[in-house]
């Protein structure tokens, strides 16, 4: 089935897949942004509790996510993991170190015996939810905004360390450069409130609290006004900058004006997905805060969604590089000249039609655990709470 | 300042690698101990058996926590600190951590969370399904990472790309039932089977010297017992296996392992020895100080024939015409003519000389199989630390057969009642717990150091695989590793002894 595709085919195929990951990454990561309103959604110990219970049931998703999301590009694009991850060492970093101490603190938080505190691991939850979210929406940012990079494949017949290197990253500061960027900075602190109204709505949806659902509603408000200033910004600068445009017939990469905005016109399902998208954000925070539902989570989840994977395919499709050098535009990667091999791509299209087996079990049990709000009575009855 | 970055990339991969290790092996033994509690608890209805159960499951979640925490470096690391094998392999390697997120991970994570809080949500059977889904999740993520480190052993399904720089897969199912990649994911996920098994036996036997809870500790160790007893036969069919492999594919580690100077025919296997410091492939010196070997035994395993010739590392290095074995410089020379070609064939093609390019291209195609060794500038590179490999390979062995030993004299004395006698037998099971963990450990350092100096066997040494960074931030990396590991392990260890001793509720 997939060996009869184009290699091209195949690469958008992947492009796809990835953007779909990473968009539901940005949904999941309610969790972060409700691990830094755990201390303003919940006043008392038992609501703190409460949010952190309904949050610890479904991190593991979120961190899986994100563990897939580097999995699938190390797949399907290896020269940009190379590049990336290499490159930008101290940004990828530092969001990794925010989610290793995110993994043991739901765990350890409350257990007998945990020496750093109850405090400690919650100030871990608050740090993975403060720079997860910034640092990755940063990262995302650079794909539009470049990255001083260098690729050549010559280097790799040199002998010696320093010189053998394919990718070289050209400055020193390697990667923390990116949070020096207007435009990156923008769209990371978007990723941040976004998750803060997601997490939330998640908590009205999930938990069975009266002051819960006031807290949060409150949020949403506060939280809702700074996601549409930073990211009215973040669109219209992305929207009126140049881009990196790629020549179909000779592969030249080239600055393209207004590049962004034509592949949204140019493209415009990708363009009709991104409204649909920015208009859930919207309907899902005003049936919060103006009819007091509990469903706005899913207006909203569904919204995130949807826009973020527009955001990658206007960043990979339409004769765009994904990863743009600004050191050296040649070195920018492309969905074609950074993509696996045919054979491989096959082999992975075949494994990812999993993926909606996954994605069906995964509901499956979301739905069976979620059955029944979370409450101060089973927070008192569960002997494995956090 | 070019090895300091070779070596802190390599420091902290071994540090955070073997962190990781310290966790992963109890998730895959234990998970299938649970499930096989909550299996007799379905079937039986016995109640004391669902405690039995969600005593060792609250153990695990403690345990599982850091094991994902101490993971998720390593799926990205390959980026971070080695993108110029990313790029080398990433056609390749990249399919089997995709696999193993898609596959295994979302099936850990998506049922972790009905196994810990379901009991009340769902039903019996739902709940039992979960903890298998469980158990086997963690096993096919430890399939998949360790088919990508077959691969590096053993390099297979695949073809060099002179325009992209970079190996391709030719074959999934040669990368995925590649022998090396098999027995090595049997070996080490059996090893996991019986440090579970060690955890349970030992907590059990803590519980026994002290008179608490009786009937549950002796109702864990028979599961504890049993399932140990039968792993280690696992474990030492899938070790001959490795052994036999590694004679075929990495003869330099196999020497290693056995400290092996001299290539013999009919060669002995050493059971206990103490090497000589001093001697290396160049001098005549003693290989030992002391030792006690079996006869022919390591032509046996190695070659599968008593009389065989094994080759040892100075006939690797120095070459042995009569057993037609080539030098290191010749293999130097061939490495060192690919490297050549690929670089005028790429002048080439960049000049549109096509005619000449294929002229290249095929010179580079008849040395590429041996193209790693065009890196080095001294044979004697090419052999591992051998007093590591050595002791780390003879120490493993001792503790495997000691392992065994333990099991049964334990389902023995708790089969004929004498179990709570026996108070030496329940301090030895307590104290073993560590030394699984060291085993385990040490099998690694068999196969990794055992390795060096390469990342891809006979393709890509470590020296010119790493990132393009200053060994300074390396460094820095590498010693925030260590300080957050290890104060999570503190905690860990600390939460972990807290709630042994609060018992089964």
């Amino acid at each position: 089935m997939f060996e009869t595709l184009s290699h091209l085919a195949l690469q958008q195929y992947w492009w796809v897949i990835i953007s779909l990951v990473g968009a539901l990454l940005v949904f999941l990561m309610f969790i972060q942004g409700g691990q830094t309103l755990v201390g303003q959604i919940g006043k008392t110990d038992m609501q703190r509790d409460m949010v952190i219970n309904t949050l610890g049931r479904k991190w593991e998703l979120g961190f899986t996510t994100l563990v897939v999301f580097g999995g699938a590009l190390f797949a399907s694009f290896p020269p940009f993991y190379a590049t990336s991850f290499g490159g930008a060492y101290w940004a990828w970093l530092l969001i990794l170190f925010s989610f290793i101490i995110q993994a043991i603190s739901y765990e350890f938080r409350k257990k007998p015996g945990n020496i750093l505190g109850r405090k400690t691991f919650e100030t871990f939850l608050f740090i993975n939810g403060l720079l997860g979210t910034i640092l990755i929406g940063t990262v995302v940012g650079s794909f539009f905004t470049g990255s001083e990079f260098s690729v050549d494949t010559f280097r790799m017949t040199a002998t010696t360390t320093s010189e053998s290197n394919i990718t070289r990253w050209e400055n020193t500061t390697r990667g923390l450069e990116l949070l020096g960027n207007v435009q990156n900075i923008l769209l990371g602190l978007s990723v941040f409130f976004l998750a803060r109204i997601q997490g939330a709505l998640y908590a009205i949806n999930s938990i069975e609290d009266e002051g819960i659902f006031r807290q949060s509603r409150k949020q949403v408000i506060y939280n809702a006004i700074p996601f549409l200033v930073v990211f009215i910004a973040f669109a219209m600068m992305l929207f009126t900058s140049k881009g990196f445009a790629v020549d179909p017939q000779t592969r030249e990469v080239f600055m393209e004006p207004y590049k962004y905005l034509h592949n949204l016109l140019e493209m415009p399902l990708v363009g009709i997905l991104f409204l649909i998208g920015v208009l859930g954000v919207l309907t899902g925070v005003g049936v919060t805060v103006f009819k007091n539902s509990t469903r706005g989570i899913w207006f909203v989840g569904a919204g995130t969604v949807l826009t973020v994977f527009s955001l990658f395919l206007i960043a990979g499709f339409n004769h765009t590089a994904f990863y743009p050098s600004t050191y050296e535009l040649q070195s920018s990667l492309t969905i074609q000249n950074s993509s696996s091999s045919h054979y491989t791509l096959t082999a992975m299209s075949y494994v990812s039609l999993l993926v909606p087996i996954v994605i069906g079990y995964i509901w499956y049990v979301w739905r069976s655990m979620n059955k029944k709000k979370i409450s101060a009575e089973e927070m008192e009855t569960e002997k494995h709470a956090y | 300042m070019e090895e300091a970055l070779v070596d802190w990339s390599r420091a902290q991969f071994a540090l955070t690698a073997m962190y990781h290790w310290l966790f992963v092996p109890l998730t895959l033994g234990l998970s299938f101990i649970m499930a096989i509690m909550e299996t007799i608890y379905v079937r039986t209805g016995n109640l004391k058996w669902k405690k039995t159960t969600q005593f060792w499951m609250t153990l695990f979640g403690i345990n599982f926590a850091i094991g994902v925490a101490t993971g998720i470096i390593l799926e990205f690391e390959f980026g971070t600190n080695w993108s110029n094998y990313s790029w080398f392999v990433g056609d390749i390697f990249g399919a089997p951590l995709a696999i193993e997120g898609i596959m295994a991970f979302f099936l850990e994570s998506a049922f972790l969370a009905v196994m810990f809080f379901g009991w009340e949500k769902v039903s019996k059977k739902f709940h039992l399904t979960a903890t298998w889904l469980v158990a086997l999740g963690s096993n096919l993520s430890a399939l998949w990472i360790l088919v990508a480190n077959g691969w590096m052993q053993n390099p297979v399904g695949m073809h060099f790309n002179p325009n992209t720089a970079r190996n391709e897969m030719g074959d999934l199912w040669d990368v995925l039932f590649n022998t090396t990649a098999v027995d090595k994911f049997l070996h080490t996920v059996s090893s996991g089977y019986v440090i579970g098994s060690l955890f349970v036996i030992g907590i059990s036997s803590w519980y026994l010297l002290k008179s608490r809870h009786i009937s549950f500790a002796r109702r864990s160790m028979m599961v504890g017992a049993v399932f140990g007893i039968i792993s280690s036969l696992f474990i030492v069919i899938t070790g001959d296996s490795s052994g036999h492999h590694v004679a075929k594919t990495q003869r330099m580690k196999l020497a290693a392992m056995e400290g092996l100077y001299e290539g013999q025919e009919g060669a002995d296997l050493v059971a206990i020895g103490v090497l000589n410091p001093d001697k290396t492939v160049n001098n005549d010196e003693e290989a030992f100080h002391f030792r006690i070997s079996i006869p022919r035994l390591l032509a046996l395993l190695a070659e599968r024939d008593m009389d065989a010739f094994v080759p040892g590392m100075k006939d690797l290095v120095h070459g042995n015409k009569q057993y037609n074995i080539p030098s290191t410089h010749e293999k130097m020379q061939q490495g060192d003519k690919a490297l050549k070609a690929l670089n005028q064939y790429n002048q080439a093609k960049k000049a549109g000389k096509d005619s000449l390019a294929a002229a290249h291209i095929e010179t580079f195609q008849n040395n590429y199989p041996l193209m790693g060794y065009g890196y080095f500038e001294q044979p004697e590179e090419t052999v591992p630390p051998v007093g590591l490999t050595f002791y780390s390979f003879h120490f493993m062995v001792i503790l495997g057969f000691y392992f065994v030993l333990l099991f049964l004299l334990v389902i023995w004395s708790n089969m004929n009642d004498t179990i709570r006698d026996k108070r030496w037998l329940l301090r030895a099971a307590l104290y073993t717990i560590p030394l699984g963990y060291l085993a385990s450990m040490l099998g690694w350092v068999v196969s990794e150091v055992g390795r060096q100096p390469w990342t891809i066997q006979d393709l890509l040494p470590v020296k010119v695989s790493t990132s393009h960074l200053s060994a300074a931030n390396v460094e820095l990396t590498f010693w925030l590793f260590a300080a957050i590991f290890t104060i999570l392990l503190i905690a860990e260890i600390s939460i972990m002894v807290r709630q042994i001793k609060i018992g089964p509720k």
